[in-house]
């Protein structure tokens, strides 16, 4: 149930989560016993159950009609971020 | 006795009678901060200034006889995870430090339409993935009826912040029991409303399925007219509902007569504390002497709901925190080489430890191969749990337990073993994949003085039922009078 290194360096490149060797370690053995203790899920029978995502119904607006509304200036929206450049938010660059 | 002692509807009372100001009482709550929060630690961020500002306008208002309701000029402290334009909030994350929103959620809009000073915000565990307050990046908070223990989490600021008078009320947010599990370490009234019943929008997701915010407060009645002020639907929550709010407090003092409450035998477990046990026991039996009805019912998938919350809740928040990527708000990693490298090292840096355990378990549980396996099968037994409740409420009006198997532990007891942090809160999760209103309320104090918490468990949209039955209980006893002593021994109070 443990899984290997190579299964925790794959979720945490899917998560992008770069891990030191040793959170490799203990992150992995942590997530082994939480797995293992969670195996009796396996056990139930649960064909022909439905799977719930959502405790309540959802609401009327899923359907809603689209309607135009103010949002933030892009002062506002702009001024937490680390870098910036005009009224865009700046990253390191993508391709090499 | 002190202005901070009194609860909020007892202040709201001074403040229309003119005894009392909304400055001064929010002086008093800062006073009070000054003398305790050095040994409770409840704060990250204290707001005098604007607190003061809005208690002064509060006064105005009421000068001017334009108040805008009963709680008009109370101070309240808000968990950190709701966001408040131009006041900082981190979730408890590195991540977010410096972060200064930009708007107000629902809530604190409400709250602030309301006239409620907001006197700052309360610490909790990062992201409210805990049940200890000790996965807060910045330091753990103390339990203020013994500072050598955890007040519970993951909305422990607030209650350690109500349970001190350091701030009259509070709202946290719950999860899986992340305000009911801490007002029963405390001996606070904390309620989870319905799914559905108070709007999402504006606070800091964690599972989106599963979040919602509530009132803490020293009184069941504060509770009430707290809940009111937030409660209802807002078209920037497309899960909130539509269902019309009914005055919470209209029926609070009915009685439990002509009530059946029932006790799920699954929920008194191996490895309870046997105080918390008896003091439970003992409270069905008050109410049956109340003039309720109590049997025994089974829920019969209880013991799954562990294993289906830690699953699901996981994969949401795996999701949901992908959103901390360094690049429109918060912490951005330096000397990246690339965006890639620049998400990684952001959150390998922002991140605690137990936030990272749960983006691994969650994006496993949803990675190609477990998908099924995990995520869905949670799903399905997430299906049976409501359905054990479906059951129960053909028979019963609510459900009664413990809030939590234990008392407050000591700080630095659970932390280097997840599961057995887990199991803090075995008897709130089911509530919560269930969606229901759940209320924890003061039910004594152990032999070492330490408080503990009765559970009251409701039909969807039923808080009114909840909150009669928590009164019935309550005005049989005078456990919120009690101020903690604020000392590492327990029982000093």
């Amino acid at each position: 149930m443990t899984p290997t290194r190579d299964q925790v360096r794959k979720v945490a490149s899917l998560a992008r989560l770069e891990l030191s060797a040793e959170e490799e370690v203990t992150l992995g053995g942590r997530l082994g016993a939480i797995l293992e203790a969670f195996a009796t899920l396996a056990a139930l029978d649960t064909s022909g159950v439905q799977p719930t995502a959502h405790a309540g119904p959802l609401g009327d607006d899923a359907q809603r009609e689209d309607e135009v509304l103010a949002s933030l200036p892009p002062s506002k929206s702009l001024a937490n971020a680390p870098a910036t450049v005009g009224t865009s938010f700046a990253v390191p660059k993508i391709l090499e | 006795m002190e202005l901070t002692d009194l609860s909020m509807l007892e202040l709201a009372r001074k403040l229309a009678a003119g005894e009392a100001s909304s400055v001064e009482a929010t002086r008093a709550s800062l006073e009070r901060i000054r003398a305790v929060d050095g040994r409770v630690r409840a704060f990250l961020h204290v707001d005098e200034e604007g607190a003061l500002a809005q208690a002064e306008a509060s006064d105005a208002r009421r000068l001017a006889g334009i108040a805008r309701g009963p709680l008009d000029g109370v101070p309240i402290g808000l968990k950190d995870v709701f966001v408040t334009e131009g006041v900082p909030t981190t979730a408890g994350s590195k991540i977010l430090e410096g972060f200064i929103p930009p708007y107000d959620g629902t809530a604190v809009s409400r709250l602030k339409a309301a006239g409620l000073p907001l006197v700052g915000k309360l610490n909790q565990d990062e992201f409210a993935m805990g049940s200890s307050t000790e996965n807060s990046a910045f330091h753990p908070t103390h339990n203020p009826w013994d500072l050598s223990r955890t007040p519970g989490g993951s909305s422990g600021g607030s209650a350690a912040a109500v349970t001190a008078r350091e701030v009259f009320g509070a709202l946290g947010t719950d999860t899986g029991g992340s305000i009911r599990q801490p007002a029963s370490f405390t001996n606070l009234v904390g309620l989870k409303p319905t799914y559905g019943r108070v709007s999402r929008y504006g606070i800091i997701a964690f599972a989106s399925s599963l979040d919602q915010p509530g009132p803490m407060t020293r009184t069941v009645a504060d509770c009430a007219a707290l809940l009111q002020v937030i409660s209802g639907h807002d078209p920037r929550d497309s899960t909130s509902s539509h269902l019309s709010v009914p005055d919470f407090s209209a029926a609070l003092d009915a009685g439990v007569k002509g009530l059946t409450l029932g006790l799920p035998r699954e929920y008194f477990v191996e490895g309870m504390d046997p105080e918390v046990e008896a003091g439970i026991r003992a409270a069905a039996a008050e109410l049956e002497r109340l003039g309720a009805k109590v049997v025994d019912i089974s829920l019969p998938h209880t013991r799954h709901a562990l294993a289906v919350y830690y699953l699901i809740a996981p994969s949401e928040a795996s999701s949901n925190l992908a959103r901390f990527d360094g690049v429109r708000f918060g912490l951005r990693a330096k000397g990246a080489k690339g965006l890639r490298e620049m998400y990684g090292q952001t959150r390998a840096q922002g991140f605690g430890a137990e936030v990272k355990l749960r983006i691994m378990l969650g994006t496993y549980a949803l990675s190609a191969g477990y998908y099924d396996a995990y995520y869905v099968k949670a799903q399905q037994v997430r299906t049976l749990i409501r359905e054990d409740f479906t059951q129960a409420f053909k028979t019963v009006d609510a459900i009664l337990s413990p809030t939590s198997p234990m008392t407050a532990f000591k700080l630095g007891e659970k932390t280097e073993d997840p599961l057995a942090m887990y199991l803090v809160d075995v008897l709130t999760l089911p509530c919560s994949l269930a969606g229901l209103p759940g209320i924890s309320i003061p039910a004594g104090f152990s032999r070492a003085g330490l408080p503990m918490g009765l559970q009251i468990l409701g039909k969807p949209f039923d808080e009114a039922t909840v909150l009669r039955v928590a009164r019935a209980f309550e005005r049989e006893h005078d456990y919120f009078r009690r101020v903690p002593g604020l000392s590492a021994d327990a029982g000093a109070a």
